[in-house]
């Protein structure tokens, strides 16, 4: 397929400006210094037309990818949030022109203080990472405001998302990594070795990327209080515990929430995101600095938080995002939110039990909201995580999250969500047997796949190690 | 488990990197199972000539397609000489581990520090005994 450019020809055009004649020539000239397509208005459908055909979404079909949460977003989320008094809404007018809006705001924190225990809650970092990252300031604001300059090591599980040391570093702390033990748990002897009173806190993802609940998880907030660091829970699983579990109650001091994974806002393509914070009473004082608050019937914006981390994005946050969270909130309700972990939990367990006998389960135990497998039974016939992927996309599936927990070799790690069918997860079941019949029978076939997709198997391997970054086009 | 090729001469950490000591002198690499285990690497950046490393410090990384991975130093020293093949040739890292693959060189190396480190035989129990 052409790109835009190279559709390009001289001279074509999708508009004429309406313009006095001097000023339309100087627009001309100037746009032909910018190296801009050339195409008419029905060359541009046409081209992004074709473009969203070979596009996949969950929209198109099965999206399995482990530690994404890849569930369908119900299309009233977009109603709400298209309505006028969302979309004419301006994040400079004065209050009383905003209540609904603001109203919202306060809402969507209530819930989510309400379903995770906490009584602190910000709703202004816009992807999980920039939650982590504003957990992280206000851990370092907590310890340094009591004096305690210390602590200046976080703890991090060897199976965490690569985030949680990123964002530790970024924050300007020292990471310092705690095994797993052969069950695929937090290493308590281990933990209570490393803790003490250099540690600032430990960031733990629950349920873990492995797909499991840490069963020690009320050992392992003691251990960290009784030296006086800090529970930090990843919220990206949390779609596995919702409304079942109340973090809070476990003894996590704060956390961060992704609305675009458990509470159906659209993600990839990066964004936009939703990573609220929350926290309990002791952290309160260094959310960061603008929050929505309520003042009799009425609501109002309060930035008078001397002790705050202060700002971590501009006005109201990705409010589209709040308003789709908020949306989904109410249409399920207590009940209906109460189903979505254990539907999850059971999807995943469903898979788990029936592709047991075709592929390495490296942790054999009952799973939450995902499942991991690995490549151990096809490997002896030369057949790779990799392998199994791409064969995947001949059947239009969009292949699970791959080589990933790190500490599970050749992972392969599935999360069907709660919102696909019996029917949807069987015909997956019968690709994935298949593709385990495949290995044996026809290794070759699985490292030359995909055999029907537009691009084949690309060398990512050439692609990292030669990258070309000129395009041909415009920089030769 | 695969057969890897785990030479005797050289000592090993539980990171996986081998360091052959001469003296004050060493060189330092990753481990046929490190390669194996990291699969095509892509990118090495490698450390300045002239820092100063310490055993088990961070001295530079090897990024693969699948992940980015530190190199934790097996023994202290100063780096004198670095692997510029590596710079246009990453894939020497996987094809000879042991050999063209190396990536720096050190001076001012302590012997005594092997005793933290394992040998051809306690470093193919180690592997052995990781859960694969």
């Amino acid at each position: 397929m052409q790109t835009i450019f190279e559709k390009s020809v001289t001279g074509r055009s999708a508009c004429q400006i309406q313009k006095p004649m001097s000023e339309e020539t100087e627009l001309k000239e100037f746009r032909l210094t910018l190296d801009l397509p050339e195409l008419s208005e029905l060359d541009i459908v046409r081209h992004y037309t074709a473009l969203s055909k070979r596009a996949f979404g969950v929209d198109d079909g099965f999206y399995p990818l482990g530690s994404c949460t890849m569930k369908y977003n119900p299309k009233i989320n977009e109603l709400a949030c298209n309505l006028e008094g969302f979309t004419q809404s301006h994040p400079l007018d004065e209050t009383e022109n905003m209540q609904g809006t603001l109203e919202v705001i306060y809402s969507t924190q209530e819930y989510l203080k309400e379903v995770t225990g906490f009584t602190g809650l910000t709703l202004e970092p816009t992807a999980g990472a920039h939650g982590e990252l504003t957990a992280l300031m206000m851990i370092k604001a907590y310890h340094l405001d009591r004096n305690d300059t210390k602590r200046k090591k976080i703890l991090i599980p060897d199976s965490a998302h690569g985030t949680n040391p990123a964002s530790a570093a970024m924050c300007g702390f020292e990471c310092i990594e705690i095994p797993s033990d052969k069950d695929g748990y937090v290493d308590l002897a281990k933990l209570s070795e490393l803790v003490n009173d250099e540690t600032a806190g430990l960031m733990l993802t629950i349920p873990n990327t492995v797909g499991l609940f840490d069963k020690n998880i009320l050992e392992i907030s003691k251990i960290l209080h009784e030296k006086g660091a800090l529970l930090y829970m990843d919220g990206a699983n949390l779609n596995a515990i919702l409304g079942i579990v109340k973090p809070a109650e476990m003894g996590v001091d704060l956390m961060h929430i992704n609305l675009h994974k458990t509470f159906s806002t659209p993600h990839g393509g990066g964004g936009p995101g939703g990573g609220f914070v929350g926290c309990v009473k002791d952290l309160e004082a260094y959310l960061p600095a603008q929050r929505v608050v309520k003042d009799g019937d009425n609501f109002k914006l309060d930035s008078n938080f001397p002790k705050s981390i202060g700002r971590v994005r501009a006005f109201f946050s990705n409010f589209g995002v709040i308003v789709r969270a908020y949306t989904y909130m109410l249409s399920l309700g207590k009940e209906g939110t109460q189903r979505i972990g254990r539907y999850a939990t059971l999807n995943a367990n469903y898979i788990r039990v029936k592709l047991s006998q075709y592929y390495n389960l490296p942790h054999k135990v009952n799973c939450m909201h995902e499942v991991v497998f690995n490549d151990e039974v096809q490997a002896q016939y030369g057949v790779s995580t990799m392998d199994i992927a791409k064969r995947l996309l001949d059947f239009k599936y969009h292949p699970p999250t791959i080589y990933f927990p790190l500490i599970v070799h050749g992972a392969l790690m599935i999360e069907p969500t709660e919102t696909e069918s019996k029917q949807t997860m069987d015909e997956f079941i019968d690709v994935m047997i298949q593709i385990a019949h495949e290995a044996k029978a026809s290794p070759q076939m699985l490292h030359d796949a995909p055999h029907t997709t537009v691009v084949k198997r690309v060398d990512a391997v050439k692609a990292a190690r030669n990258p070309v970054i000129v395009c041909n086009m415009c920089c030769s | 488990m695969k057969n890897y090729n785990i030479q005797d001469a050289l000592f090993y950490t539980k990171e996986h990197e081998w360091v052959k000591i001469d003296g004050s002198h060493a060189t330092v690499g990753v481990s046929d199972y490190a390669q194996d285990l990291l699969t095509d690497v892509v990118f090495v950046e490698l450390p300045n000539v002239g820092k100063e490393v310490k055993q088990f410090g961070q001295a530079c990384v090897v990024e693969s397609v699948k992940s980015v991975s530190d190199v934790y130093s097996p023994v202290s020293g100063k780096v004198t000489e670095i692997n510029k093949d590596l710079e246009s040739a990453p894939e020497l890292i996987n094809n000879d581990p042991y050999g063209k693959g190396w990536i720096y060189k050190l001076e001012g190396v302590n012997e005594s520090e092997k005793s933290n480190l394992m040998d051809a035989t306690k470093y193919k129990e180690f592997i052995a005994g990781l859960a694969h």
